[in-house]
C-alpha cells in the first residue's frame, strides 16, 4: 500500500518513515520550560506599549506626548513624526498586477488613521506596566474622517478609505481560461447551458488567533540588531527588517524561538515589529512588545473576507460546462506582505477536482477601514473549494440528483492523471474515487440517507443533514518559477544543511520554522532513514537566521514537501562525499562502494565500514584521498517541478434543530490523501486542528464591525474560538496517493482539513433544512441565523 | 500608585515573601517575579486558560486573580508537577496520545485536566470536554488532549486503552 519502506533507500534496515513516533518537542512544552519569546528577560530591558488610534479613519492632527513622557518610569514617546526618517512603508512583496495600488503604509500612522487600532505613538518604559500607565497619558488630536466597512460598498468607491488615493480598488486580476488556451469560453457555456446556478457567497472576516499573542523582542548591541520573534517567516523578517529600516541585512539576526501556533497569521512581517526596532536602536535597550489579545484581534491580520459571485453551467445530466466567478476581496486598510495575493491562490482551485472545460475569475482586491487581511489557514483555497462544493450541492439539488453523484459525474478520474485542469495546473495524481468509497464506508452513507428520510417524514424536530465535501488543493509552495510568474517578488525553494558530527551523529538545519508541526521529530525521521543513525541521533535545528542562513519559512503546507526534501537531497550529498572517505579507507574504488544499512560496504565482498567511522576518520583527518576537504557536512536547496495536490472526501452527519436552531455534528468522517506519510501522528493531528478552524468558520467565528469601524468581536468573549464541546469526535482515515513532484512522494496536510470541513457542514446544515425552504444560511452558521432562516422560510413559503 | 503589600505564598513547594503592588496579576507574579513562565498568558479576558495554576489545590485562572489574593495559600504550577524529573502522569499522556502542537495552550490544559480528574477521577467524553470548556486550543482539536485525559482516568497506557481516536489504517496505537 505504501512507499514508505523504499524511502530510506540506503540507510534504515527498520524505516522510520511512517512510523507514529512521538514528538521530540514535548517535554520541555509539557513540563513549561517553554521558550516563548514573552518569557525572554535581558538585563536593562524596556517594555513597549502601544498608543492605538479609536477611529477607523480620521486625520491626525496633533499628538502631544508631554504627559506622558513626564509619567514615572517612561524612558521614551515615539510618535510618527519622530522616526519619520527611518521608517520605511511597512512592505507589500505581491504586486499581483503592474497596476497595483496601494497606501503608503508607516508603521506608526503620521497624518492618518485608516483602521481602529492603527498605532499612532509608542511608549518606551522599565516596566510593561508603567508602559501602560502611560498610554492614558497620551493626547491625540483627531479630526474624524468618513469611514467605508462594507466590501460592495467599498468597491462604489462613494467612501473612500484613505485620502490618498483616487479609489479603493488596489488591483483587478483575471484569469480567463480562453485567453489562456487551457478551456473553452465561459460565456459561451453560459450562453448554451441547459442548467444555470448563480450564486453570491460571503466568505466572512477570520482571525486566526494563534494562542500565544505576538511577542518581540529586540536586542540592540553595537550594530547588530537581534530580534525575537513570535514568527513563522523569521529568514523574511530578517529581510524585511533589512530593507523597510535601511539596516544592512548582515547586521540583523532573527529568532524564532517556541513560537505558539501561527495559522498564516505570524506569516506577516508587523508594523510592532519595525518599532520595536527603532525603539531598540534609540534607547540603545533591549526593548520587549507583547500584544494583548484584544491588540491581537484589534491589529493582527485577518483573513477570508471576501464576496463571491459565481455563475455554473451545467448540462441535466449534471456536467459542467463552465464556471465564473467574480470575487471582491477586502484587503482591509493596507496591503500585508503578502495579503493582495490571497484571492488568487484560490482563483487557481474553483475547478476543484473537476474537468471544468470552461473557467473565468475576476478579482478585484478593495480597500475599506479595517484591518489588513493576508493568509489564514488555507489562504484562499478554503474560499475557492467552499465555493465550488456548495454549487455542486445546488447543482445536485437542482437536477434531484445526489450530491456523490453529480461530483462523481465531474471528477478526474484515476486514470486520467496526470490531468492538466482549466486553470492551467498540472495535477500528477490523485485518487478520488478511492477517498469517496472509504469515506462512504466509514460513514454508513446508506444507513443515514435512511435515517434522514425516517426524520423527514416523522416531521422531527430535529431534522438530519448529510454534508459532502470533496476537494484537492495546491501546496507546497514553490515551485519558484511560477511564484515568479504570478509576480510575487520572492522564490519558493527550501534550503537544508546536513551536518555530520565526529561521533557521527547529525544535526539538522533546516530553513523551514516550525510552530507546532513537529519538523524536530519528521525530519528526524527523514535523515535517520536516509544515513541509517538512530532517530535519536539526529538533532534538527531551525529558526535562527544565524544558524539557519537560508530559508523561506513555512506556511502553505510547504514545510515537508519543499523543506524536507531539502533535507533528504543534502543528506543524499553527504553520502556521496562519505562514500569517497570509504572507499579509501577500504582501498577501493568509489564506484563499488553501496550505502546499505548506515554502512559502507564494497560491492560483492563482506569488506564493510559504519557511517559513524567514516565520519570520525573525515573528523580526525588522519587518512583521507588526496585534497578532500575534512568535513562530510553539505548543503542543498530544493525547488520542486511542480507543486503537490493533497486531496479528499469529508462527510458530515448534521442534526439541525429546527426550533431553536442549534447545529449538531452528528458524525464526521474524513478520508485525506497527503500522498506518502513520514509520521501518522503529527498528520492526524494536523487534521485534527485543521477541521477544528474549518468547522470554527462554519458556525462560530466571525470578526465583526460596527458601522463606525470598531471590531465588535474584540476579545476571546466575542470572537468565538471553539472550546472542547463544541466541536465533534473525528474519524479520520488515509489513502494514499504519493505526488510525483518529489522524491518521497508527499503531499503536505497542514491546511486539508481547514479547507474540505467548512463546505461540509454548511452543505449538511442545508441538506437538512433545504426541504423546509431553505435556501441558504450566512457563515457562520449561529442558532440565530438559523432559525431566522427557517423562520424566513415559512413565510416565505416556498419550497424547493 | 498605590503603596505595596507584603504576601507569603508557597508556589511548586517553596515558600515566597515579597513586596507586590495590590494591582499585580497573579500570573505576572509568578512569570515576572518568580520566573515561572510556564504559566502562560493568552488573553486579557479570562477565556483562553493559558495561566491556569492550582490554588490550594484547585484550578484557578492566574490572570483572574491579584497576587495579594494568593497571600497565604498554596500555588502550584506547571513547573510544580513533575517531581524528581519524572514527568506527571498528565504531562506523560499528553506527549504520548499527541495532545499538544504548538504547546501554548499545553501547561493551562494540563492543570485543568489535573483539577477536572481530581473532582471527577472516572469523566465520560462529554464530562472532559465540559471539564475544559475554559481552556481554549487552537493545533489539537481536542481530541487528543480528550484522549490524554482519558487514558489518565483509565490508568491505562494509550493506544492499550482502546481510546482510538481514528479508524482505517490510521489508528495511532504505535507508541514507539
Amino acid at each position: 500500500m505504501t512507499a514508505t519502506t523504499e524511502v530510506g533507500g540506503t540507510g534504515a534496515s527498520r524505516p522510520e518513515v511512517g512510523k507514529a513516533r512521538l514528538r521530540k518537542e514535548d517535554r520541555h512544552l509539557v513540563t513549561g520550560r517553554s521558550r516563548f519569546t514573552d518569557n525572554m528577560v535581558l538585563p536593562g530591558m524596556l517594555h513597549l506599549a502601544m498608543v492605538r488610534s479609536p477611529f477607523a479613519h480620521a486625520k491626525i492632527t496633533a499628538v502631544d506626548t508631554a504627559a506622558a513622557k513626564s509619567s514615572p518610569g517612561v524612558v521614551a514617546v515615539l510618535t510618527g513624526a519622530d522616526v519619520a526618517g527611518e521608517q520605511g512603508s511597512v512592505p507589500n512583496v505581491w504586486p499581483i498586477t503592474p497596476e497595483q495600488k496601494g497606501p503608503d503604509h508607516p508603521s506608526i500612522a503620521v497624518d492618518e488613521v485608516a483602521f481602529a487600532g492603527e498605532v499612532v505613538a509608542v511608549i518606551v518604559a522599565r516596566t510593561a506596566a508603567a508602559a501602560r500607565d502611560a498610554v492614558e497619558l497620551v493626547d491625540v488630536s483627531y479630526d474624524e474622517l468618513p469611514v467605508v466597512m462594507d466590501l460592495e460598498e467599498a468597491f462604489t468607491d462613494k467612501v473612500l478609505a484613505h485620502t490618498s488615493l483616487e479609489s479603493n480598488l488596489s488591483a483587478t486580476w483575471v484569469f480567463d481560461s480562453a485567453e489562456a488556451g487551457t478551456g473553452s469560453s465561459v460565456q459561451e457555456a453560459i450562453d448554451n447551458a441547459e442548467v444555470l446556478i448563480e450564486r453570491t457567497f460571503y466568505q466572512q472576516r477570520l482571525i486566526p488567533a494563534f494562542m500565544e499573542p505576538r511577542s518581540i523582542v529586540v536586542d540592540p548591541t553595537g550594530e547588530q540588531v537581534t530580534m525575537w520573534s513570535s514568527t513563522q517567516v523569521p529568514h523574511i523578517a530578517r529581510l524585511m527588517v533589512a530593507l523597510t529600516l535601511g539596516i544592512p541585512e548582515s547586521k540583523v539576526r532573527v529568532i524564532a524561538p517556541d513560537v505558539g501556533g501561527g495559522f498564516g497569521g505570524k506569516l506577516q512581517v508587523v508594523p510592532e515589529e519595525f518599532i520595536t526596532v527603532m525603539a531598540a536602536r534609540r534607547t540603545g535597550k533591549p526593548c520587549k512588545y507583547t500584544e494583548t489579545r484584544s491588540e491581537s484581534l484589534q491589529a493582527g491580520h485577518h483573513g477570508r473576507a471576501q464576496v463571491q459571485r459565481l455563475k455554473l453551467a451545467a448540462r441535466k445530466d449534471g456536467t459542467v460546462t463552465g464556471l465564473s466567478v467574480n470575487l471582491l476581496a477586502d484587503m482591509g486598510a493596507y496591503l500585508g506582505l503578502i495579503g493582495s495575493g490571497i484571492p488568487i491562490l484560490g482563483a487557481f482551485m474553483y475547478n476543484g477536482i473537476y474537468k471544468f472545460p470552461a473557467y473565468r475569475l475576476e478579482c478585484n482586491n478593495i480597500f475599506t477601514n479595517k484591518a489588513w487581511t493576508g493568509a489564514y489557514r488555507g489562504a484562499g483555497r478554503p474560499e475557492a473549494t467552499f465555493a465550488v462544493e456548495r454549487m455542486m450541492d445546488e447543482l445536485a439539488t437542482e437536477l434531484g440528483m445526489d450530491p456523490l453523484a453529480v461530483r462523481e459525474t465531474n471528477w478526474i478520474r484515476h486514470e486520467e492523471f496526470p490531468f492538466t485542469t482549466v486553470a492551467g495546473l498540472e495535477y500528477d495524481t490523485g485518487n478520488y474515487e478511492a477517498a469517496t468509497s472509504k469515506a462512504v464506508d466509514h460513514f454508513d452513507y446508506e444507513g443515514l440517507r435512511a435515517e434522514q428520510k425516517r426524520r423527514r417524514d416523522a416531521n422531527d424536530p430535529v431534522q438530519l443533514g448529510i454534508g459532502v465535501s470533496t476537494f484537492t488543493e495546491m501546496c507546497g509552495l514553490a515551485p519558484s518559477r511560477v511564484l515568479g510568474a504570478l509576480n510575487y517578488a520572492a522564490g519558493g525553494w527550501e534550503h537544508a544543511q546536513v551536518r555530520v558530527l565526529p561521533t557521527g551523529n547529525i544535526e539538522v538545519v533546516t530553513g523551514t520554522s516550525p510552530h507546532g508541526q513537529g519538523h524536530e521529530t519528521a525530519w528526524s525521521q527523514l535523515v535517520a532513514d536516509k544515513l541509517g543513525v538512530p532517530f535519536e541521533n539526529v538533532e534538527v535545528l531551525h529558526g535562527d537566521t544565524q544558524i539557519s542562513q537560508r530559508g523561506l519559512d513555512t506556511y502553505g503546507s510547504r514545510s515537508l514537501v519543499v523543506g524536507g526534501m531539502a533535507v533528504l537531497a543534502a543528506a543524499d550529498k553527504v553520502i556521496e562525499k562519505a562514500k569517497a572517505v570509504a572507499a579509501h579507507l577500504m582501498e577501493a574504488s568509489e564506484e563499488d562502494i553501496e550505502f546499505v544499512n548506515g554502512s559502507f560496504t564494497v560491492k560483492g565482498t563482506e569488506q564493510s565500514t559504519a557511517f559513524g567511522d567514516v565520519a570520525f576518520a573525515t573528523f580526525s583527518a588522519h587518512n583521507l584521498p588526496d585534497g578532500f576537504e575534512p568535513n562530510l557536512d553539505s548543503d542543498a536547496t530544493f525547488d520542486p517541478a511542480n507543486f503537490s495536490y493533497p486531496h479528499g472526501t469529508h462527510l458530515a452527519a448534521i442534526e439541525v434543530d429546527t426550533e431553536t436552531g442549534h447545529v449538531g455534528i452528528l458524525k464526521y468522517v474524513c478520508v485525506d490523501d497527503v500522498g506518502v506519510v513520514v509520521n501518522p501522528l503529527l498528520v492526524e493531528g494536523q487534521v485534527h486542528g485543521g477541521l477544528a478552524q474549518g468547522i470554527a468558520q462554519a458556525l462560530y467565528e466571525e470578526a465583526v464591525y460596527d458601522d463606525a469601524g470598531t471590531l465588535v468581536t474584540g476579545s476571546f468573549v466575542d470572537y468565538l474560538v471553539p472550546g472542547a464541546a463544541d466541536l465533534p469526535h473525528y474519524i479520520t482515515a488515509r489513502t494514499e496517493t504519493p505526488a510525483t513532484s518529489n522524491q518521497l512522494g508527499a503531499k503536505g496536510v497542514g491546511e486539508a482539513g481547514t479547507i474540505a470541513s467548512t463546505p461540509a457542514i454548511v452543505n449538511g446544515i442545508l441538506d437538512a433544512v433545504r426541504h423546509l425552504g431553505v435556501k441558504d444560511i450566512k457563515m457562520p452558521c449561529t442558532p440565530s441565523r438559523v432559525w431566522h432562516a427557517l423562520e424566513e422560510a415559512k413565510t416565505t413559503g416556498g419550497v424547493r | 500608585m498605590a503603596s505595596s503589600k507584603t504576601i507569603t505564598v508557597e508556589v511548586d513547594d517553596v515558600s515566597y515573601t515579597d513586596d507586590v503592588e495590590p494591582r499585580l496579576l497573579l500570573v505576572q507574579y509568578l512569570r515576572e517575579r518568580l520566573g515561572k513562565t510556564g504559566t502562560l498568558v493568552g488573553c486579557d479576558t479570562t477565556n483562553c486558560g493559558a495561566c491556569t495554576v492550582h490554588l490550594d489545590g484547585v484550578s484557578v485562572k492566574s490572570c483572574t486573580m491579584l497576587a495579594v489574593q494568593a497571600d497565604g495559600h498554596q500555588v502550584t504550577t506547571i513547573e510544580g508537577m513533575a517531581t524528581d524529573g519524572r514527568l506527571a502522569p498528565l504531562q506523560e499522556a499528553f506527549h504520548q496520545c499527541h495532545a499538544l502542537q504548538c504547546g501554548f495552550c499545553t501547561p493551562g490544559m494540563i492543570m485543568q485536566s489535573a483539577s477536572l480528574l481530581t473532582e471527577n477521577p472516572h469523566p465520560s467524553e462529554q464530562e472532559i470536554r465540559d471539564g475544559l470548556e475554559g481552556n481554549l486550543c487552537r493545533c489539537t482539536g481536542y481530541q487528543n488532549i480528550v484522549a490524554a485525559v482519558r487514558s489518565v482516568a483509565d490508568g491505562t497506557v494509550y493506544g492499550d486503552s482502546g481510546v482510538s481516536t481514528t479508524v482505517g489504517e490510521t489508528e495511532t496505537a504505535g507508541v514507539s
